[in-house]
C-alpha cells in the first residue's frame, strides 16, 4: 500500500472530523497500520469550513499534515470552494451532489455521489452523512477494511446508534465500489 | 487488536504518561491548546484515588501543586502560554524550597494571548528564565505521541531525583494530533520514587541538609516533622538566612545539582549524524519537518543528519559541540525567531557555521521550507 494521504471537509457539526478518526484509528487499531490524524482548531472548526488531515501508511509518518492530498472529500461548496486547488494531481475528488456544484475542472480524478439523497432515502438520519461518506472513501480506496471500520464504530458509538451507522457505513461502501468499477 | 496500543492526541500521550509514572495531584485550569491534560485527567485521576482541582486560575494551580507536593504526592499542572506567565512566581519558590513538580506547557503562539489554536515553539526561553533570579531548572519535549508518554515519565523522575520543578514544553501539533501510543507494562520503565527521610518522628530532621551525594530527603509536610519551608534564601533548617555564606552556599548548590548533572540529564535522538555535512537540530514538532527531510534526502544521496534534542535546559551543550564539529552546516529548525539558535551558537566552536529555520506565523514548519532555506545557506537558490 502507498501513501494515503486525506482530507475530509465541510461543515462545523458534519463529523467530518469525528469520521477521520474513526478511519485512522481503525487503520492503528485493526490493521496494524500507521495513522497520523490532525485537524484546524479555532473559529473555523465550528461552522465554516471544517478542515480534517488524515495520512495512513505502511512506514512512519513524519510530517503530520496533507499539504496534497491525493483523496480530497468536500461536504460544502464553501469547503470545495477553499480546498479544491490543494489536490495532488491525479489525485481522487469525492464531493456530495446535494451540497456541492463542481464548477471547475482539476487534474483529479472527480466522483460525485448523492450521499446526502440517500442516506435521507434509506436512513433517514442525516447524522450519519459522515459515516455514509467513509464508507465511500473506503469503497473507492479500499486504504483499509470496513469490517475495521465497523469495529471502531462499536467501539466508538452509543449502542442504541450503531445499527444506523453501521447502515450508512454499508450504504457508503457500496456507493463507493459502485463509482469504483 | 494489539494488547495496550491506542490512538490518542499527545495531550493524552502526556496523561498517560503522567499516571504511569504515579501522578496522584492535578490543580490546573483549563487553556488552548493544553485543555485536553486537564479533560482527561478529571476523569482518570479519581479513578485511581487521585485527586484532580479545577482551580480559579495559573497562579492557585502552580501553588496548589507545589503545596501538594510537599506533602508527599507526585503532582503536574498544564496550561499553555499565558497560564506559564502567570505560573512563573510559584515556580521559582518551588525552585528554592526544592519541591518536586512537573509542569506541562503545550505551546501556542505568543506574546500574550497570541494565537490560541496554532504552533508556536515561543516559550523555550520562557522555560529557562521565566522566573527571575539566578536560577536552573529542567526542561524537555518530545515529537512523537511514544515520547511524549517516555518524557513524561522521565519528568516525574528527574523532578523527584534532583528536588526540582521539570517543565514539559509541549506543542499545538504534538499535543493535538492523533497517532499510534503504545503503553508500556508496569515495570517496564523504572521509576523515581520520593527520597523519604530516614529520621525517626521526634528527632531533629534538617530539611536542606544534603546527604553525602548531594541530594536532600523529605519529609512528608504535615507529617512526622515540623519544619519550615520558604522562598527566601535559608539554612539547612529552613529558616531565612541572610548570612553571605548561607546565600552562596544555596545559590552554588541551586545550580550545581542541574548544571554538574546536564550529560546526566541530556535526552535526545540521533539520525545519520555520524557522516552528515549538513546537521539539523531540532525538536518537538519541528523536528518531525526535520526527520521528513533526512529520511527523504538520504536515498538521494545527500549527508543530511538530524540532532532531535528531547533535554533543552539545562542546554546539552557537550552533546551539541561534539555533533556539531564535523558537519559544514548546522541547520537549527525551530518555530521561533532562534531561540535554541542562541544556546547552539554558543555551545559550538565556530558559531558562522550555524543558521536557522525557522516558522513563526503559527504554521507548521514543513519539509519544504527547510530545503529551501538549506538550498541558499548552500548556495544552490530555491
Amino acid at each position: 500500500m502507498s501513501r494515503c494521504r486525506m482530507v475530509f471537509s465541510g461543515s462545523g457539526g458534519q463529523g467530518v472530523i469525528t469520521a477521520a478518526i474513526i478511519l485512522a484509528e481503525a487503520a492503528v487499531l485493526w490493521e496494524d497500520l500507521v495513522a497520523v490524524q490532525s485537524q484546524s482548531y479555532g473559529p473555523e472548526a465550528r461552522g465554516g469550513a471544517t478542515r480534517t488531515d488524515v495520512i495512513i501508511s505502511e512506514s512512519d509518518i513524519h510530517f503530520p499534515k496533507a499539504n496534497e492530498p491525493n483523496v480530497l472529500v468536500c461536504l460544502t461548496q464553501e469547503a470545495y470552494n477553499k480546498f479544491y486547488t490543494i489536490i495532488r494531481p491525479g489525485g481522487l475528488l469525492v464531493t456530495d451532489t446535494r451540497y456541492v456544484k463542481t464548477q471547475r475542472k482539476v487534474d483529479a480524478r472527480q466522483v460525485e455521489l448523492p450521499l446526502f439523497q440517500r442516506v435521507m432515502e434509506e436512513i433517514g438520519k442525516p447524522i450519519v452523512l459522515n459515516i455514509c461518506m467513509l464508507g465511500a472513501v473506503v469503497g473507492l480506496t479500499r486504504v483499509v477494511k470496513p469490517e475495521s471500520i465497523r469495529k471502531v464504530l462499536k467501539d466508538r458509538v452509543p449502542p442504541e446508534f450503531f445499527d444506523i451507522n453501521a447502515r450508512a457505513l454499508e450504504l457508503g461502501v457500496a456507493m463507493g465500489r459502485d463509482a469504483a468499477s | 487488536m494489539k494488547k495496550n496500543v491506542r490512538f490518542v492526541q499527545g495531550n493524552e500521550a502526556c496523561v498517560e504518561g503522567a499516571l504511569y509514572a504515579g501522578l496522584d495531584f492535578f490543580a490546573g485550569y483549563p487553556i488552548t491548546p493544553s485543555t485536553e491534560i486537564a479533560e482527561h485527567l478529571a476523569y482518570r485521576l479519581p479513578q485511581k484515588g487521585g485527586k484532580f482541582i479545577q482551580m480559579e486560575d495559573e497562579i492557585a494551580s502552580m501553588c496548589a501543586i507545589v503545596g501538594a507536593s510537599l506533602t508527599g504526592h507526585k503532582v503536574m499542572t498544564a496550561t499553555s502560554g499565558p497560564g506559564f506567565s502567570l505560573m512563573q512566581e510559584a515556580l521559582g519558590y518551588a525552585v528554592m524550597a526544592e519541591i518536586p513538580c512537573v509542569v506541562v506547557d503545550v505551546q501556542r503562539g505568543g506574546p500574550s494571548t497570541g494565537l490560541p489554536t496554532s504552533v508556536s515553539q515561543g516559550d523555550v526561553n520562557q522555560a529557562r528564565w521565566g522566573t527571575h533570579g539566578d536560577h536552573a531548572v529542567i526542561a524537555m519535549t518530545a515529537s512523537n505521541h511514544q515520547d511524549v508518554f517516555l518524557m513524561t515519565v522521565e519528568a516525574f523522575n528527574l523532578a523527584e531525583t534532583y528536588r526540582t520543578p521539570v517543565i514539559l514544553l509541549f506543542d499545538e501539533v504534538v499535543g493535538h494530533m492523533r497517532e499510534r501510543l503504545v503503553i508500556p507494562e508496569e515495570g517496564e520503565i523504572p521509576l523515581v520514587e520520593r527520597l523519604r527521610t530516614s529520621v525517626p518522628e521526634g528527632v531533629d530532621y534538617h530539611p536542606y541538609l544534603p546527604r553525602e551525594d548531594g541530594r536532600l530527603p523529605m519529609s512528608d509536610f504535615g507529617g512526622g516533622h515540623r519544619y519550615n519551608v520558604t522562598g527566601l534564601f535559608h539554612d539547612m533548617w529552613g529558616f531565612p538566612s541572610t548570612n553571605p555564606g548561607v546565600v552562596k552556599g544555596l545559590l552554588r548548590h541551586l545550580l550545581d545539582k542541574l548544571n554538574n548533572n546536564t550529560n546526566r540529564i541530556a535526552r535526545y535522538k540521533e539520525y545519520f549524524v555520524n557522516d552528515a555535512q549538513v546537521l539539523l537540530i531540532s525538536y518537538g514538532a519541528s523536528a518531525r519537518s526535520a526527520l521528513h527531510v533526512v529520511r527523504n534526502r538520504r536515498p538521494r544521496g545527500e549527508r543530511v543528519g538530524l540532532l532531535e534534542l528531547q533535554t533543552l535546559w539545562p542546554f546539552p551543550v557537550d552533546v551539541v559541540r561534539d555533533l556539531a564539529k564535523a558537519p559544514e552546516v548546522v541547520l537549527v529548525v525551530e518555530m521561533n525567531m532562534g531561540q535554541v539558535l542562541q544556546a547552539v551558537k554558543l555551545a559550538v566552536d565556530d558559531p558562522e557555521k550555524v543558521f536557522l529555520a525557522n516558522r513563526f506565523d503559527g504554521s507548521l514548519i514543513t519539509p519544504t521550507d527547510i530545503r529551501n532555506i538549506l538550498r541558499v545557506i548552500q548556495g544552490k537558490g530555491i
